[in-house]
């Protein structure tokens, strides 16, 4: 589903050229479950960044279903980041004026459906979450794992084809982060592929392939539990 | 996206901080307020000069004795109505000779305690002939006006306005063939005059008294008028568009009476009530110009309220635009949305604007005593305004929020 090859993406930091992805070739399988590891500067975020088509690669090609998403707009980016992806993200990023239900629906608004469809859709989403109980509340009455349940209804609002996670347990204690990465095994046991960056060796191991950078370099790819 | 979830998004924020809110609309409601208030004080004081010259009658030329400033008519003239150089027969040679002329009215007037019936009035009489009533627009409401062999005899007869006989007789009396004391000589009222109520001025225009000029000149008014002079010499011509040519004769004709040098300057002075008017209208139409200018700053400073809370909503809100670009906001849907919040901010202080200003102009006409004059066109003109406020305004913040770049904004605290 995911081809990158030669991919690059350099900053020009004053008079240095700094390379925040020095060349990397990656392929993802639909329904994979993919951990992105590495120290910070790495370049794994900033990987992430490119595959979720918030920032575009200044040299080599990503292709996301066949698709060159590496030479789209600004306007195609924002479709495809809303109908193709979904983002968790370590702080959640809930916003704090809208219900639970109304920050699950805020990206099929976005992708223009009407509301008692966007609605119901919300409503399922959450259930799906286990928070059938807590549509109206706002993300300042919930503890952090249900806000962290609340940003994946989002994620999955608009049937994304990529779940991309940026450090999801980061901000949890061990036992939400355990209960939040199981409801992402589950997710991927249903077909929904799977990408985390993290730190966390734990949330690692739960991946069945690991992928470890540094210097902007591919430096390990291991499929675990696969000869 | 929908444009109704756009709409949606707005009015989200701005409800979510109703101080904020009302407090940046006040900026544009003071504004706007202050437009439709000064067009409507201005239009009031418009309507309010018209009435106050129409009042004295229409198409009036005025007459005084003493030096004008300049031909033409001069707005201000000094020592007019000082000396006595107009008498009975420069009235009668302008009826006669001048073509155009409805009615000459020759006039004296002064100042009398009226006693009637244990009751007493100051006022001003004034002496005239019949004419006068053609003159000043006024008309009889009960009674007659003396007629011309009347006022040349000097018979002592009044006609008076509805005042006096409120004051000397009571409310609903007829005071028709009552005698009324003017000053020490006694008068019969033989009409009451149509009431007019106050002039634009503020003056009664009801509290007058009408005698016939040579009795009230000897009996009234005494020693300072002598002879056959005359005060005032009153010329109605038949039409607006007529007074300038009617005001030319009657200064000629008058020069040539008084047999005025070429090159000198004139004795009396010819006011033409038409170009006073204009002058006045023009006048005050400036100083509203210049007072709605006033306030069209003031709605430009709300309209720089509305940028400086906006540009504050931006960066407060950063997180939250990343986290929409992210979720598949468009950067136009982001632009949109900071505009119509904008928009929305400035004619909702608009339309509160409008019914403030509208309120206060009607409060303004009571307290100036004017009447109420919301021009019609300041409604649909102060919401585009306004309406334009928040767009110029709100636009600058609008391109900040959709230029952010969507990583960069996720990540700020």
């Amino acid at each position: 589903m995911i081809e990158i090859r030669d991919l690059e993406k350099t900053y020009q930091m004053g008079e240095e050229t700094v390379a925040a992805l020095a060349g990397v070739s990656l392929t993802i399988e639909r329904g994979e479950n993919v951990a992105i590891v590495g120290p910070s500067g790495s370049g794994k975020s900033t990987l992430m960044n490119i595959v979720g088509g918030l920032d575009r690669p200044s040299r080599g090609t990503y292709r996301f279903d066949g698709e060159d998403v590496s030479h789209f707009d600004d306007n195609a980016l924002a479709d495809f980041r809303n109908r193709r992806i979904g983002f968790v993200f370590q702080s959640f990023q809930l916003l704090p004026r809208l219900s639970a239900l109304q920050n699950v629906e805020l990206p099929m608004i976005y992708a223009g459906k009407d509301k008692t469809e966007r609605r119901a859709r919300a409503e399922r989403m959450l259930d799906r979450v286990g928070l059938g109980s807590r549509m109206g509340h706002r993300p300042t009455q919930m503890s952090g794992g249900q806000q962290q349940r609340v940003a994946i209804a989002r994620a999955l609002a608009n049937s994304p084809d990529l779940l991309l996670a940026d450090e999801p347990t980061g901000a949890l204690d061990t036992q939400t982060g355990n209960d939040v990465m199981a409801l992402f095994k589950a997710l991927n046991a249903e077909g929904l592929t799977l990408v985390t960056v993290t730190h966390d060796v734990e949330v690692a191991a739960e991946a069945d392939r690991r992928i470890t950078f540094r210097d902007g370099l591919i430096v390990s790819d291991d499929k675990a539990g696969r000869p | 996206m929908k444009r109704i979830d756009l709409i949606g998004f707005a009015a989200g924020a701005i409800v979510a901080h109703p101080m904020r809110s009302a407090l940046t609309s006040l900026g544009v409601v003071i504004g706007v307020a202050a437009v439709v208030m000064m067009t409507s004080i201005g239009l009031g004081a418009q309507q309010r000069v018209t009435s106050a010259i129409g009042g004295l009658g229409s198409n009036l030329l005025i007459v005084m004795p003493g030096a004008s400033r300049g031909p033409g008519g001069g707005f201000v003239s000094q020592g007019a109505g000082s000396g006595m150089s107009l008498n009975e027969d420069d009235a009668k040679a302008i009826a006669e000779q001048i073509e155009g002329a409805v009615a000459v009215a020759p006039a004296v007037r002064g100042g009398a305690q009226l006693t009637a019936e244990g009751a007493n009035w100051q006022t001003r009489v004034e002496g005239v002939t019949p004419d006068y009533l053609t003159a000043r627009d006024l008309t009889i409401a009960s009674g007659r006006m003396f007629d011309e062999n009347e006022a040349r005899q000097g018979r002592k007869v009044i006609v008076i306005g509805k005042t006096i006989a409120t004051e000397l007789f009571g409310e609903d009396s007829d005071p028709i063939g009552k005698r009324i004391r003017v000053g020490t000589a006694p008068f019969e009222v033989i009409g009451v005059l149509t009431p007019k109520g106050q002039s634009g001025f503020g003056q009664d225009q009801d509290d007058i008294v009408l005698g016939p000029l040579q009795a009230i000149r000897s009996r009234v008014v005494g020693r300072r008028v002598q002879g056959t002079n005359v005060q005032t010499i009153y010329v109605k011509g038949a039409s607006a568009d007529d007074l300038d040519r009617l005001q030319e004769d009657v200064t000629n004709l008058l020069r040539e009476r008084h047999r005025i040098r070429q090159g000198a300057e004139d004795d009396f002075s010819v006011q033409n009530m038409a170009s006073i008017m204009e002058a006045m209208q023009a006048s005050v139409k400036t100083f509203t110009s210049l007072l709605a200018a006033v306030a069209a700053v003031s709605l430009v400073v709300g309209g720089v309220g509305i940028m400086n809370i906006m540009l504050v909503a931006v960066t407060e809100r950063t997180r939250e635009i990343g986290l929409r670009m992210a979720v598949g906001a468009r950067r136009s849907d982001v632009l949109y949305q900071f505009a119509l919040e904008a928009i929305t901010l400035s004619v909702i202080g608009g339309i509160i604007g409008l019914a403030v200003g509208i309120g206060g102009g009607i409060l303004m006409a009571k307290l100036g005593q004017w009447p109420v004059a919301i021009a019609g066109w300041s409604i649909p003109v102060s919401l585009g305004f306004s309406l334009l406020v928040g767009l110029v305004f709100g636009a600058y913040p609008s391109w900040r929020a959709a230029r952010l770049d969507p990583i960069e904004a996720l990540r700020r605290e």
